[in-house]
């Protein structure tokens, strides 16, 4: 089965009708359902409810249903729990995340409204957002806090204020964040997703940004608004050369455990099984942007 | 659910529902008034059904509703209903974290 893919993660401002009813047209990988800072404060009430019926009776497709909850020192937070784990929720994106204990008192709430409504226990998946210095030092102790962590996020805009600083289209101010991030994601084996890209009318910026992104290796990044998806997509996807060259590999390393083989080789060069696993990923990214997969050529 | 209080939620945003909830005094007939005002008169009858299966959830049976429908889905129009009603029930805790909704009793 094709592993999930989180290239865009797209923010739904929680009390909006309007954009609450079909986000899933626009194609994203995942939906976040915010209840954080797209909602006033005294609104949260209305836009639980809202996003608690929409889950309850729209069909968002395949597309993974997420939702950023409420902050754990707020006192919105665990009926944020209670309603969006009964509601048939994905994942709960957890903001401003500090440390591992954020997270283990999180996954006794989510345990807790599992069992209260019937779903099977460890069924609501987690993924922490950092949003601070200490979060940032706290990476690795964060991504290995609970086996429900699927990923961690950057969430750049506090961050560079906690930082005495400002985002720059360079991104310098993030890259020690950036870095820490991605390489505690990996060592934890969960994905590392990238921040929002703010500025809606620069493309050529979030491009640039989404590249840098991916090649640093983090599996995808936070959107705000429709229009990004298409453009974080096209860098994510895999040019045909490099499908071309995956389908090779991936083939020759089935033909070789077919023969039984422990050293597989594809043109004469050694292939060992980190090449293999990437190989699989470029198709998997190939088979989810609609990219035609060529039967191997020999 | 005893209404004790107005209270509204929503908007008149495209695609939302403007609801208002006031108490409805006792002895009052009907003891439950729903009025619904759509921007298409098409789907006032849906509107109607989807606020008082909402309203059936929450045990409200007197109460004074008044909805003001700007083309919502019906889970638009739930939301927006139920929000009202417990916004005008009961006390808001001091916390400030809102009406305590009865998530089991919600369909």
């Amino acid at each position: 089965m094709m592993a999930r893919l989180r290239r865009s993660m797209l923010f739904v401002p929680g009390n909006d009708p309007a954009v609450v009813k079909d986000p899933q047209v626009y194609g994203p990988d995942s939906l976040i359902f915010d209840l954080e800072d797209s909602v006033a404060p005294t609104e949260k009430d209305a836009a639980r409810l809202l996003v608690f019926c929409a889950l309850r009776s729209l069909d968002y497709g395949a597309i993974e249903k997420a939702v950023r909850i409420n902050g754990m020192d707020t006192p919105w937070m665990r009926d944020d729990v209670t309603a969006m784990v009964r509601a048939g929720v994905d994942l709960i994106r957890l903001p401003k995340t500090e440390r591992a204990s954020d997270l283990v008192a999180l996954e006794a709430l989510v345990a807790a409204a599992e069992k209260a409504c019937g779903r099977p226990v460890g069924e609501v998946r987690l993924m922490a957002a950092l949003e601070g210095p200490l979060a940032v030092l706290n990476a690795y102790e964060i991504a290995t806090a609970t086996p429900r962590l699927v990923a961690i996020a950057l969430s750049a805009e506090d961050f560079v204020t906690s930082m005495k600083t400002s985002r720059s289209p360079e991104g310098v101010e993030l890259f020690e964040a950036r870095g820490r991030i991605v390489l505690a994601a990996r060592a934890a084996g969960v994905m590392a997703i990238d921040t929002v890209y703010t500025d809606l009318n620069n493309d050529e910026g979030l491009l640039r940004e989404t590249r840098l992104i991916k090649q640093m290796g983090f599996d995808g990044k936070s959107v705000i608004n429709p229009s990004q998806i298409p453009l974080v997509h096209g860098v994510f996807a895999p040019t045909p050369e490099e499908i071309k060259k995956s389908r090779r590999i991936v083939a020759a390393a089935a033909d070789a455990e077919s023969r039984g083989l422990g050293v597989m080789s594809l043109d004469g060069k050694m292939i060992d099984k980190p090449i293999v696993e990437r190989a699989a990923r470029v198709l998997d990214l190939a088979r989810a942007s609609g990219l035609k997969i060529e039967e191997e050529q020999r | 659910m005893e209404i004790t209080r107005s209270a509204v939620a929503g908007t008149l945003e495209s695609c939302d529902s403007a609801v208002s909830v006031e108490p409805r005094p006792a002895g009052a007939q009907p003891a439950l008034e729903l009025v619904v005002e759509s921007s298409d008169s098409r789907f006032a009858g849906k509107v109607r059904q989807a606020a008082l299966s909402a309203l059936a959830e929450l045990g409200v049976t007197r109460a004074r509703v008044a909805i003001r429908d700007r083309s919502a889905l019906d889970c638009t129009v739930r939301a927006r209903v139920l929000a009202a009603c417990l916004r005008a029930s009961g006390d808001a805790p001091s916390d400030g974290s809102g009406p305590a909704t009865p998530w089991e009793a919600l369909r």
